[in-house]
């Protein structure tokens, strides 16, 4: 006879482990119908079920802005904060927390106007992190400013006779930051392409840095129904190493460019041929770069002991 | 000042044993002692290890440095006036003092500055470099006619010949002539020679043996000179503690107390007097278990701060004023969204960058409303070396259990202050617990408000099914975006009744002296020490004059209205700006406050006056005393 405790049947169900599309999802975003920022949702949200992202190990920072307001219509973690901010905020957050997803959701305003300090700093810590620049070059939530991305002459609430200062190219400068690891651009209006972008930029070791160009059409109809609607305006750049798209989806660009994305000269002069195309693809890419998380996360862990012998030491120099 | 001190003239000489000459020494209950010299030439290294020396021996003791208002001043300049003052007691010592009795000059024109601030009064002993009475022509005819100007004002002078005699010992006496100043010092007031010298050692303990040894002939050498050649030369007793003591400044203490905490983030942006804060720690903090890191500026360092405390790792930011005015948004958003954060402002002189390394009281109001809209938080204010150290641990927690933003409050008297304290014993327990990645309760919602608390728990990022999405903008308990009107009145109330929360559990304050009286002096923060001098001193001539401590500002102690009203008068201590009463444009009516003042009387309904002021200056106790004097027309004051 054998004799058998009481929990000899119990056994551990193990909890869901599969995530769908709609455990990523919270209420309904509220942006305007024909919004970018609407499809760029749908794709992360495809991203971090393709790539089964625990939500309560994935988090959302943003700034102030129509792209902002992301987080909210995410179910992971979230941290909507302050304009032009987010970037502190996430490299706090990534900095002991190696286990954690982060996100960083800005916009043209957001990033590279009142946030332009935190941007050149974010590219050079290189923490492990997506960053995603919705650009719209317009301000949208407080309807029709002038953004530093705006085109030159673009007819706006501030400037109504047109814009007098050339737009920053965010690739560009983003390109002749120190330590830039990973720079890619793609459009909103293009799944296939902003997938695969998503997805290369979640797999980068360090900072990821992907312009979206995003349409407006309430307040930027006009900037991006040419390009959306004309298959000459996009060039799309081709690499092995690159973003790689299935021959098909390729086949629905027009031009297409051989580019390596190791090579930084070379980004930076395509970056330049923004004006008379959108170049979308990768750029750039180092996975070498100096990681300011991984410095930050180092030492995790002490033990408790060995924390208070440390302070004793310490204390011991003022000792009397 | 100096009789005053003068106990008992010693009949029966001592002996130092070094020196067969026999010294006739007089005991006294006390010295301030001052070195100055243009910056660069180790005087503040001289007073800080004289300070160490007479910890060690037992005696209370402060420290302050003396800054000049230039980074390199021109030498020999009026405004160059480098060093340090240092008080040494038989009893515990809680401030700078009044006036110095024993000074050290390395060049003549420094002291200019000092006697323009009233610091020196007649009978001080001036001990000189003479050297420039030889050096150029120039350098003679301004040390001859400083020298008489010196004579004239009532100063004991003696011009010592310092380089010379380092010469005798060294090849470039500008390197070691602070360690010959020690020596003369030591010698003078009876210091332990043998912990003078492992005091040397200390210092230059990272130095070849070569240094070490060419120090300590030095300190050996004006030890000497002085037993030889100075008539003045005092005992102070001490009775030596059984206990442990450690002797740091306010900043060192505030860096030790960030690590006993626990904290593993300690974000900032340099600036001054707030930077040496993260010095201290900068060796250990590593092997602590934490990081410091250096931001791109004050707004991404509270941002840094506030990212990691909202992951689980409740951060520090350390500043200054200026430092906060760039914070503000960031404090206001943690208010908002709840989020657990320790901010350390060592205030310095304002508005703008105002002075940056001379203390003032002044960020009071700006950090209890300098927010956008209602943003309550806790403010806490050590007063003392030791408070600074213990207030971070309990901010810590404070703002671990309340969801918000917690203030510490210091200023440059107490960051630059040097005074010892009975050694922490570090506890396990003031290290927080290991971050909660345990399931999110269900149901339980991000803001759970207590109805009469406003407390709630908080998920942190690793929590299953806590997931929310933190936002600055008015939200309802699920965090989401408020719509409904009625939401924001309840979040309001619920991020101001955590403070009434934390109020219930506050004691009243103490009162140092009577319960009732002429007089209540208030005070917060640094002053506490010469506010409390000046209230002893003027109890022991017969004033009716008590005095409070404030700690906690926000909220406010409890209970100070029922004491406000057994005393006559009530009136505020603080370094920071009031219209003085007498101005011609100044009345009652349109009179500007000290800031604790304004804040008191809005808080009590109590006509409360102030005494204030803004020179930059640790107030001492007989400013306090003369304007007691006035105050309650009375002569305190010999
Ligand atoms: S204003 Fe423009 S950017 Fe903003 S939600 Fe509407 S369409 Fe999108």
């Amino acid at each position: 006879m054998i004799s058998l405790k009481p929990d000899f049947c119990d056994i551990e169900i193990p909890e869901k482990e599969h995530y769908s599309i709609e455990d990523y999802s919270s209420s309904k975003a509220r942006w305007c119908s024909g919004c970018g920022a609407h499809t760029i949702l749908h794709s992360v949200q495809k991203l971090c079920t393709d790539e089964q992202l625990p939500p309560e190990k994935t988090v959302f920072v943003s700034g102030i802005g129509c792209s902002s307001r992301f987080p909210h219509y995410m179910k992971t973690y979230g941290f909507h904060g302050l304009h032009g901010r987010a970037f502190p905020v996430a490299s706090g957050v990534k900095f002991r927390r190696p286990d954690l997803h982060v996100f960083v959701i800005t916009g043209d305003g957001d990033c590279c106007s009142i946030g332009a300090g935190h941007w050149v700093h974010a590219i050079r810590y290189n923490m492990k992190m997506v960053v995603l620049l919705f650009d719209n070059s317009i301000y949208g939530l407080t309807k029709k400013q002038t953004s530093p991305t705006s085109p030159l002459g673009t007819h706006t609430n501030t400037h109504p006779t047109g814009s007098v200062l050339p737009p920053i190219n965010p690739i560009q400068s983003t390109l002749g930051l120190a330590n830039v690891s990973f720079v890619a651009q793609t459009v909103d209006w293009k799944p296939a392409h902003l997938n695969a972008t998503l997805k290369k930029a979640y797999d980068h070791p360090g900072l990821a840095f992907v312009r979206i160009v995003q349409r407006c059409p309430i307040w930027m109809r006009e900037n991006y129904e040419p390009t959306v609607k004309d298959p000459d305006a996009i060039t799309v750049l081709n690499h092995e190493n690159g973003i790689v798209l299935e021959e098909q989806a390729l086949k629905k660009f027009r031009h297409i460019q051989e580019h390596d994305p190791s090579n930084l000269v070379k980004a930076r002069e395509i970056a330049e041929l923004v004006k008379s195309t959108t170049p979308i693809g990768l750029f750039y890419q180092n996975k070498e770069g100096t990681r300011y998380d991984e410095y930050g996360a180092h030492n995790l862990g002490v033990p408790v002991e060995d924390r208070i012998d440390a302070i004793n030491s310490l204390m011991d120099k003022y000792a009397i | 000042m100096i009789n005053d001190k003068v106990e008992i003239m010693s009949n029966n000489s001592e002996t130092i044993k070094s020196e067969p000459v026999k010294i006739e020494r007089k005991q006294i209950r006390e010295a301030v002692v001052e070195i100055v010299s243009d910056s660069g030439e180790g005087a503040q290294k001289c007073g800080q290890s004289l300070g160490t020396i007479s910890a060690k021996m037992g005696n209370g003791v402060w420290t302050v440095e003396i800054i000049p208002a230039e980074i390199r001043p021109p030498a020999r300049s009026k405004a160059g006036a480098s060093g340090i003052r240092v008080r040494m007691g038989s009893k515990k010592v809680t401030n700078m003092g009044d006036h110095a009795d024993m000074v050290v000059a390395l060049n003549e024109q420094v002291l200019y500055g000092r006697i323009d601030q009233n610091a020196y009064k007649p009978g001080t002993y001036l001990l000189i470099e003479n050297k420039w009475a030889t050096d150029t022509e120039e350098t003679n005819a301004a040390y001859t006619e400083s020298i008489q100007k010196f004579k004239a004002l009532g100063y004991i002078i003696h011009e010592i010949p310092m380089e010379k005699e380092c010469l005798k010992h060294v090849s470039d006496p500008r390197k070691g002539k602070n360690m010959w100043v020690l020596g003369l010092l030591c010698n003078i007031y009876d210091r332990d020679l043998s912990i003078a010298a492992e005091q040397v050692k200390a210092i230059f303990s990272k130095k070849s043996d070569d240094i070490i040894q060419s120090n300590i002939d030095l300190l050996h050498a004006g030890y000497a000179y002085a037993n030889d050649k100075l008539p003045m030369h005092f005992t102070i007793p001490s009775k030596i503690s059984k206990e442990d003591f450690v002797v740091m400044n306010g900043n060192e203490a505030v860096s030790l107390g960030v690590m006993a905490a626990g904290i593993e983030v300690c974000s900032m942006y340099p600036i001054t007097p707030a930077t040496s804060a993260s010095h201290a720690m900068a060796e250990k903090m590593e092997s602590a278990g934490g990081l410091i890191h250096q931001a791109e500026d004050e707004i991404a360092a509270i941002g840094f701060a506030i990212g990691a405390s909202y992951a689980g790792q409740t951060a520090v930011t350390i500043t200054s004023g200026p430092g906060i005015a760039l914070k503000t948004e960031f404090i206001g958003l943690a208010v908002m969204a709840e989020v657990p954060l320790v901010i350390v402002d060592v205030q310095r002189g304002g508005p703008s960058t105002g002075l940056p390394t001379k203390v003032e009281q002044g960020d009071l109001l700006a950090v209890l409303y300098g927010a956008a809209g209602d943003a309550p938080k806790i403010v806490l204010a050590p007063s003392t070396i030791e408070e600074c150290f213990h207030y971070i641990i309990l901010a810590r927690k404070l703002a671990e259990s309340f969801r918000t933003p917690v203030f510490v409050l210091t200023d440059a008297n107490l960051a630059t202050g040097v005074q010892p304290f009975p050694r922490p014993k570090i506890k396990s327990a003031w290290f927080p617990d290991p971050i909660d990645q345990s399931k999110w309760e269900e149901g339980v919602k991000a803001y759970d408000w207590d109805p009469d608390t406003g407390l709630s728990k908080r998920p942190i990022p690793g929590q299953k099914g806590g997931m929310y999405t933190l936002t600055g903008l008015a939200h309802d308990e699920e965090s989401h975006v408020a719509y409904d009107p009625a939401i924001n009145q309840r979040a309001a109330e619920s991020r101001s009744r955590k403070l009434a929360a934390l109020h219930k559990t506050l004691k009243e304050p103490k009162i140092l002296g009577d319960k009732s009286g002429d007089l209540l002096l208030v005070g917060w923060g640094s002053t506490r020490g010469a506010i409390e001098e000046a209230v002893e001193r003027a109890c022991e001539r017969g004033a009716k004059v008590s005095s409070l401590h404030l700690h906690f500002l926000s909220p406010m102690e409890p209970g100070l209205k029922s004491i406000f009203k057994n005393f006559k008068k009530v009136m505020t201590v603080e370094i920071n700006y009031s219209d003085t009463i007498g101005n011609p444009l100044i009345t009652e009516e349109n009179r500007r406050y000290a800031q604790l003042a304004w804040y008191l009387r809005a808080q009590t309904l109590t006509d409360i006056d102030c005494f204030s002021n803004v020179y930059g200056q640790p107030l001492s106790p007989i400013q306090i005393l003369e304007m007691l004097e006035k105050k309650l027309d009375l002569t305190l004051t010999e």
